[in-house]
């Protein structure tokens, strides 16, 4: 990413109003595209809210705390409502059960909004290929930044935000998720792995199960139950 | 398994027992001395046999520590597998008075396998028999409340038995979500038009992202709680069922994340008496002393992140910062901040960087300002006392019953410490105190938690006074890999290598029970093996797990920020509480 889509695009002193008729604001100000403040501004206030439910939360509490500070990079003021967050961090292991609570939380947050999985966990399930465990946020709820690792040292966490950052400041993000061509980034990984999936195959509904046939129940009136029900 | 059957199998009121059931139907079993002693009962006499284990003098089983179901379907084989006896309930039990450990076992039918319900006896054996109807589908009769607890409630099936595949998931909506029969309940006896229902959690700052809690409240005060675990089930037994034994270890760092050496400790030490194999003093040594360092870890998230809850951040900061320090000297002795991994069945894998005993030295200088900094800020401050003295308060005897061990327990008075009272990894050789209050309250919690630092830090200066040289893992190369050299050139040592790698470490077929203190109290792993490469089943006794299971009780009758208070000095570990 250049560099030129980081900083503010636009800085001038006013011109005259008119030849011969001075600016009466003086020289002192800048103009810039209303989007660009905007994006900056966003940028560089991020108010995170870490959807934290196992052992990457304890690493994104190092990445808060005193040794790493989060607060260093814009994105310290920590909030556990999601309705006064915009950047949700999944820090830890989404199960089946905690899946539509996630949702929940993720839809109470204001636009616009973004979304890092920290840790393989979030990002695929990990290496918790189990009854229980989504394997992949992305099942559940957008994902902009896939941080990888188990966990992600605070490190790449916090090269996860800055790479999030970059994007928001380019407007990249607004735009790609206006026409659901967006590529999501990967912190941490192998840069040669390819295909990532793509934006639009998220399935946006509250937990999925993977279709397999039901099994053998020893207690068959519960699965007859179950059959009915489920199928 | 090297060691012998002894008859009795240190049973000491057998013939007691046998006075009782002349018939023989709960009778002593032989086991190998390394295991826990086993008396057998039918679904029939389990009541009574539960009942005389806890009240007798010569057993006094006060304290029930577990409840392991295995399905036995592939155990046996196919063929000589006994239709009648597919399930088998084992109980652990700890008597406080007596200082021993005991199995109660009970088989079970594959069809419909029921027994009685324990809670009258152990009424810690409550969300235990929940968590066995849940995943094993054993049902108890007479249970207060018999639904599911780990998985959510579109799930189908059980997950734990054989015939279930690993793999398979069911869709969890938003119905699924708990409604709790408190919720829907207006009819209590003092409810006029003030108590409402209060929700908190899983998602809130104070349960840590996965507990979940419905309070009943009149304006602040809880007069009815119901508490719900399971959002972090990840399936830590089914999983390990599919890997060998060795692929298990990261698995276990991943239960109580806040001091995950222990835990792999732990494992490592159970397989390891199962093969009978000895480990070298020097992974001994580094093992303990990594472990209290992580206790310290531990600890110290503990009583940071409990401030924060009460809305004092500051200490956070202070005791994060010792936590940073011993994350560094982890790195640089196996290459992880957190998630360690570096037990070994043998020993460990790496050994320890030539620069150790000096940086441990430096570091327990260091950790112990930090303690004096929380020390500072805490023990003494008036705020600190009036939320946390006489609030959440837990007696003795509330204790034993609901199955309480670690801080918690040492906190309402009883002084069961795993390293003192059975010592194991050299805890004998080391002189360290136990400490012991009795109020019960937060306030004892955290002050047991802060004096189990320093003496931790008493464990690891004399530990590395005299850390012995020589290898970190056995020189057993039916368990550990062989050295490069011997691998490339050597016929033996390249057979080991590929056999350890491709088949696993083969550990004899046969069960145990293999406890050691962890930072929340006794952590146990009941293993049991039928010979391959596998574990055929494994389950952890969570030492959380009791402890979230008595919060709803404890709450009731004080504030809701009370509740916070308690639930933080609890010290709920979801990723071990929900494995
Ligand atoms: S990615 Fe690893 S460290 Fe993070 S939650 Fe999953 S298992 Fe824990």
């Amino acid at each position: 990413m250049s560099d030129k889509n980081v900083s503010l695009p636009v800085a001038r002193i006013a011109p005259p109003i008119a030849p011969g008729v001075p600016s009466t604001v003086g020289t002192d100000f800048l103009t810039t595209k209303l989007d660009a403040l905007v994006q900056w501004a966003q940028k560089n206030s991020l108010w995170p809210m870490p959807f934290g439910t196992a052992c990457c939360a304890i690493e994104f509490m190092s990445s808060v705390s005193s040794h790493y500070d989060l607060a260093r990079f814009g994105a310290e003021v920590v909030r556990f409502s999601p309705r006064q967050a915009d950047l949700m961090i999944i820090a830890g292991t989404v199960t089946d059960k905690q899946a539509p609570i996630l949702r929940k939380i993720y839809d109470q947050m204001p636009e616009p909004k973004w979304v890092i999985s920290m840790g393989v966990c979030a990002c695929t399930g990990g290496f918790y290929r189990a009854y229980h465990v989504v394997q992949g946020v992305d099942e559940i709820v957008p994902v902009d930044v896939y941080v990888a690792g188990c966990p992600p040292t605070p490190e790449n966490l916090i090269h996860g935000l800055i790479e999030l950052q970059k994007r928001i400041q380019s407007g990249e993000l607004a735009r790609h998720r206006e026409a659901k061509t967006y590529v999501p980034i990967r912190v941490g990984t192998d840069p040669q792995v390819e295909s990532i999936p793509a934006y639009s195959k998220s399935v946006m509904a509250p937990g999925r199960a993977h279709g397999h046939e039901l099994p053998e129940m020893a207690d068959s009136a519960e699965a007859e139950a179950a059959k009915g029900g489920k199928a | 398994m090297s060691a012998t059957l002894s008859p009795a199998s240190g049973v000491s009121f057998a013939p007691v027992l046998e006075r009782k059931f002349p018939d023989g139907s709960v009778h002593v079993e032989r086991r190998p001395a390394t295991d826990v002693p086993t008396v057998v009962a039918t679904p029939e006499t389990c009541i009574e046999a539960a009942g005389f284990l806890r009240d007798d003098p010569a057993a006094a089983y006060d304290l029930l520590l577990d409840l392991v179901a295995v399905d036995r379907l592939k155990l046996d084989g196919p063929a000589s597998f006994r239709g009648d006896e597919r399930f088998q309930l084992n109980a652990l039990l700890y008597s406080t008075k007596r200082n021993e450990h005991l199995r109660l076992r009970v088989a079970l039918p594959a069809s419909d396998p029921r027994l009685p319900t324990l809670t009258e006896i152990w009424p810690a054996s409550n969300w235990f028999e929940r968590e066995a109807w849940d995943l094993m589908g054993i049902r108890f009769d007479g249970h207060p409340n018999l639904t599911r607890l780990l998985t959510h409630n579109g799930f189908v099936g059980h997950a734990l038995r054989k015939d279930y595949e690993a793999g398979q998931r069911w869709l969890c909506t938003d119905e699924d979500v708990l409604q709790t029969a408190l919720a829907a309940k207006t009819d209590l006896p003092e409810d006029v038009f003030e108590t409402m229902t209060l929700n908190f959690g899983p998602s809130h700052p104070s349960t840590h992202g996965t507990l979940r809690i419905v309070l009943r409240v009149d304006g602040e005060r809880i007069v009815a709680a119901e508490s719900e675990c399971g959002y972090l089930h990840r399936c830590f037994e089914k999983m390990s069922e599919t890997h060998t034994y060795t692929q298990v270890i990261p698995y276990t760092d991943r239960l109580n994340y806040c001091s995950p050496m222990i835990n792999g400790n732990g494992y490592a030490r159970a397989v390891e008496q199962m093969l009978g194999i000895e480990i070298p003093a020097r992974a001994k040594a580094v093992r303990v002393v990594l472990s209290e360092f992580s206790r310290i870890m531990d600890h110290m998230v503990c009583i940071g992140a409990n401030l924060v809850d009460l809305g004092g951040l500051t200490t956070f900061w202070y005791s994060y910062q010792a936590r940073e320090e011993i994350y560094s000297l982890l790195e640089a002795c196996c290459g992880a901040r957190l998630t360690s991994s570096y037990a070994r069945i043998g020993g460990l894998s790496l050994d320890v960087p030539d620069n150790f005993v000096e940086w441990c030295r430096t570091l327990s200088k260091s950790v112990t300002t930090h303690i004096g900094e929380v020390n500072t800020l805490l023990t003494k401050n008036r705020i600190v006392q009036k939320r946390m003295s006489g609030t959440g308060v837990v007696t003795k005897e509330q204790a034993i019953a609901w199955g309480f061990t670690g801080p918690c327990l040492r906190a309402s008075g009883v002084g069961y410490d795993v390293r003192k009272d059975k010592p194991y990894d050299g805890y004998d050789e080391v002189d360290f105190d136990v400490p012991v209050t009795t109020a019960g309250d937060n306030y004892s919690r955290y002050l047991v938690r802060m004096e189990e630092m320093r003496q931790s830090l008493r464990i690891i200066e004399q530990v590395i006074a005299r850390l012995p040289g020589g290898p970190v893992v056995s020189n057993d190369y039916r368990v550990v890999l062989p050295p490069k050299e011997m691998v490339y050139n050597e016929m033996e040592g390249l057979i080991f290598h590929f056999k350890n790698v491709f088949e696993g470490i083969q550990v004899p077929a046969g069960e145990i029970y293999s406890y050691t203190e962890g930072a929340n109290g006794e952590l146990g792993y009941s293993i049991v093996s039928d010979g391959s490469g596998n574990p055929y089943r494994v389950k952890v006794r969570p030492p959380c797990f009791p402890l979230f299971a008595a919060f709803e009780k404890i709450i009731i009758g004080g504030m809701v920020s009370d509740a916070v208070a308690t639930l933080g000095t609890l010290n709920i570990i979801a990723g071990e509480l929900d494995r």
